[in-house]
């Protein structure tokens, strides 16, 4: 279908959902990379006005990605909730924004947003970010509500967890331990202590699998740890009984996407199959971990949907927690600027690529995290990273990462840092998950109030931790 | 539950333990034990870090000194280095255009035809060995690195017919398959500058490609990085990684995931 709008003297253009939603989207070098984004600030305006106009029912009849050769698309659809979908259903794309808007300022938004979800197919979700102002993601990816739960329960009101991330290039022991240590005594850890190994060997996964394990065991920390490797690895490990507390696997929004991840849905099913059955969770039983990007597509060479066109980065990112949703995560986090400036060119590019993740992935049910990011080639510096991080403190964001200094010296990125998390906390009185606070309470790192002390190492108990 | 501390108890801002963390530090580059201003990070520390972030963008954005460089790559005696430039016109458009950066200015023709299987026989006036030295992402690391490996892995492969080196401007790894498939050379060695980290912005990338020709997948190639002494890598080390490379290479008629998966293949 052809889409057509009249703007500033001219007439526009659009050969089809595809072309359209790409023309829509907010600038950004990854579209222009993939040749599908506005060739002018007049274009982009025409194709948000035609944009508006596209009925709701129409992204269930036009496919932006076949489903007849992309099996994402297939799980979409058989998913999509009819009923969730009945009280949208005779809306537009523009409609849709208003809708959300109203009912994120209604006293029982939660409850309607988390109703509606399931009605929303990833396209018609990354459709109306394109509409939406950073403020309106804001609001309604704050009047969301998404809990989940393992050992401990993220994403209530008022908490901003953290995953501790003691990366080490050499994968050493010592070395993690000593990062660890660093991000418990500054209150970090809650929504996971996760690694990602230098080494993908089964044997280091392993080494450092149990190095986390006998750390939470041993101080009883209430939180879950996850060693971020191929999920074909994990199952390998589940079946050799290690101790596996969650799933990881990089997901994208398309079947080729996932091939170039190696991973297929199939092999996501019996993952999640297996680590249900381990039931290690004690206040819940979400096992699930997920990481996405705009772009990861794109860099696949596998970013093309119907007629071969290329789709925004954006679409295909709402499209990954399209497929995310299928396995009810306990985890999934955005690692938003980490792909390099190809795909976002700056801080501004960020910025919003990271609010658009945040609003799609808790509309569409998902207890998002974001990795507010950015490499050294990007045009952006660690100002940039606060005005993220605070917006997204604001917007209801479920975690954030943590890593010593805002340095990950194994992946050689930036990302926020233990204090920048005692920062956003602070300054939006958010404090950690309940049980993790009680514990750190319990050990004497934590105030009454959830205020983190500023202990000294050496007297505190978990500098055992590193001997 | 565990025990609690003995006392705990809040002290004066920005003051760590610093012979607590000075054990520790040795254990990783990571950057722990900084302290606190308030919730904050102590300003000497917020220094540290903007500096290394300063260092890391001027060596993304440096520009390679070619003529030191191609002073330097004649004096290995291979032949005057032959000079390259990407479609890329500036800095900036290279950074967000890594399809530019990968395709030459102008059109190198390939070797007419292009070996199908470059077997080593009967391949006169076919190099085996065709070296592109290429700024990637950071010219500092080309500048520091690429001429005392290459003085460091010729000797090491004294049977190889090597071609005079290349040296591309604006370059990604991908543009050795334009100079590979122009000379018809058997192996393609790029050596270039790589994405520079906050502890580490002089770090080259060596990748060698067997039979490389535009469109090669990087699954098709075998990479040693961080070459970076005294911190990563030393010449020596990535030497002779890349000779047994090379040898295995040749024997097996192929890089990449084969390569790398066959360590029968190596020597």
């Amino acid at each position: 279908m052809r889409y057509r709008q009249a703007l500033a003297g001219r007439t526009f253009e659009f050969d089809g959902l595809v072309d359209l939603l790409g023309r829509a989207s907010p600038a950004r070098s990854g579209d222009r990379l993939a040749g599908c984004g506005a060739q002018s600030d007049v274009e982009r305006a025409a194709a948000r006005h035609a944009l508006a106009d596209v009925p709701l029912t129409r992204f269930l009849d036009e496919h932006v990605v076949p489903p007849e050769t992309d099996d994402v698309s297939r799980l979409i659809l058989d998913r999509h909730d009819t009923d969730a979908f009945a009280p949208i259903r005779s809306m537009t794309v523009g409609e849709l924004r208003d809708h959300l808007l109203t009912v994120a300022v209604a006293p029982d938004a939660a409850t309607t947003l988390a109703r509606l979800g399931p009605g929303l197919l990833p396209e018609m979700v990354a459709a109306v970010s394109k509409l939406m102002r950073n403020q309106d993601l804001v609001t309604v990816g704050a009047a969301c509500r998404v809990t989940t739960a393992f050992r401990t329960t993220l994403g209530l009101p008022g908490r901003l967890s953290t995953r501790l991330q003691p990366n080490h290039p050499t994968d050493d022991p010592a070395g993690v331990a000593t990062s660890v240590l660093d991000g418990l005594l500054l209150g970090s850890g809650d929504a996971v202590i996760g690694i990602n190994p230098a080494s993908d060997s089964p044997e280091t996964v392993t080494r450092l699998l149990r190095l986390l394990d006998e750390v939470r065991e041993r101080y009883e920390i209430p939180t879950q740890s996850c060693v971020l490797t191929h999920v074909t690895t994990t199952i390998d490990l589940m079946e050799a009984g290690e101790p596996v507390d969650l799933v990881f696997q990089s997901i994208a929004g398309t079947q080729g996407a996932n091939n170039g991840f190696g991973v297929t849905i199939a092999q996501l099913a019996e993952a999640h199959a297996a680590v249900q059955e381990l039931g290690r969770g004690t206040v819940g039983t979400q096992a699930m971990y997920f990481e996405t990007g705009q772009g990861s597509a794109l860099s696949a060479d596998a970013h093309h949907g119907t007629g071969g066109r290329p789709v925004d980065q954006q679409t295909l990112e709402a499209r990954a927690y399209g497929l995310a949703r299928a396995f009810d995560p306990f985890l999934v986090n955005t690692v938003v600027g980490f792909i390099g400036p190809e795909y976002l060119y700056d801080g501004k590019q960020i910025v919003r690529a990271g609010l658009e993740d945040h609003f799609c992935g808790k509309l569409l049910g998902l207890p998002m995290g974001v990795d507010v990011c950015y490499t050294n080639h990007a045009e952006a510096d660690d100002d940039d990273m606060d005005t993220l991080l605070t917006l997204l403190g604001v917007a209801g964001c479920t975690f954030v990462i943590a890593v010593p200094g805002a340095d990950d010296v194994m992946l050689g990125y930036q990302s926020t840092s233990f204090h920048d998390a005692l920062y956003v906390r602070r300054v939006l009185g958010k404090r950690p998950a309940p049980e993790f606070e009680a514990w750190l309470q319990g050990v004497g790192l934590a105030a009454p109030d959830g205020r983190i002390l500023d202990v000294d190492p050496s007297r505190s108990l978990l500098k055992e931790l590193v001997r | 539950m565990t025990e609690q501390t003995d006392q705990p108890t809040d002290r004066p801002s920005g003051q760590p333990s610093p012979d607590f963390w000075a054990a520790l530090r040795p254990t990783t580059t990571a950057r722990v034990g900084l302290g606190r201003a308030g919730d904050s990070v102590p300003t000497r520390r917020l220094l540290e870090l903007q500096a290394a972030h300063a260092v890391a963008r001027d060596a993304v954005h440096a520009s390679l000194d070619v003529e030191a460089m191609t002073a330097a790559l004649a004096g290995l005696g291979l032949g005057d280095p032959v000079p390259l430039t990407s479609a890329a016109p500036d800095r900036a458009t290279y950074l967000a255009r890594p399809d530019l950066g990968r395709t030459p200015a102008a059109p190198l023709s390939p070797a007419d035809p292009i070996p199908a299987d470059p077997i080593l026989a009967d391949r006169p006036g076919r190099p085996d060995l065709a070296v592109v030295v290429a700024d990637g992402l950071s010219a500092l690391a080309v500048h520091r690195h690429a001429v005392p490996l290459l003085e460091a892995l010729l000797p090491l492969v004294p049977q190889l017919e090597v071609a005079p080196p290349w040296l591309a401007v604006q370059a990604r790894v991908a543009m050795g398959d334009h100079v590979g498939a122009h000379l018809g050379a058997a192996m393609t060695l790029v050596l270039v500058g790589e994405r520079p980290g906050l502890s580490s912005s002089d770090s080259l990338g060596a990748y060698l490609t067997w039979g490389a020709r535009p469109g090669t997948p990087d699954s098709a190639r075998n990479c040693v990085s961080n070459i970076r002494p005294p911190h990563g890598l030393d010449h020596a080390t990535a030497a002779r990684t890349l000779a047994s490379l090379m040898e295995g290479a040749r024997r097996l008629g192929a890089t990449g995931v084969r390569l790398k998966d066959r360590p029968d293949a190596l020597t």
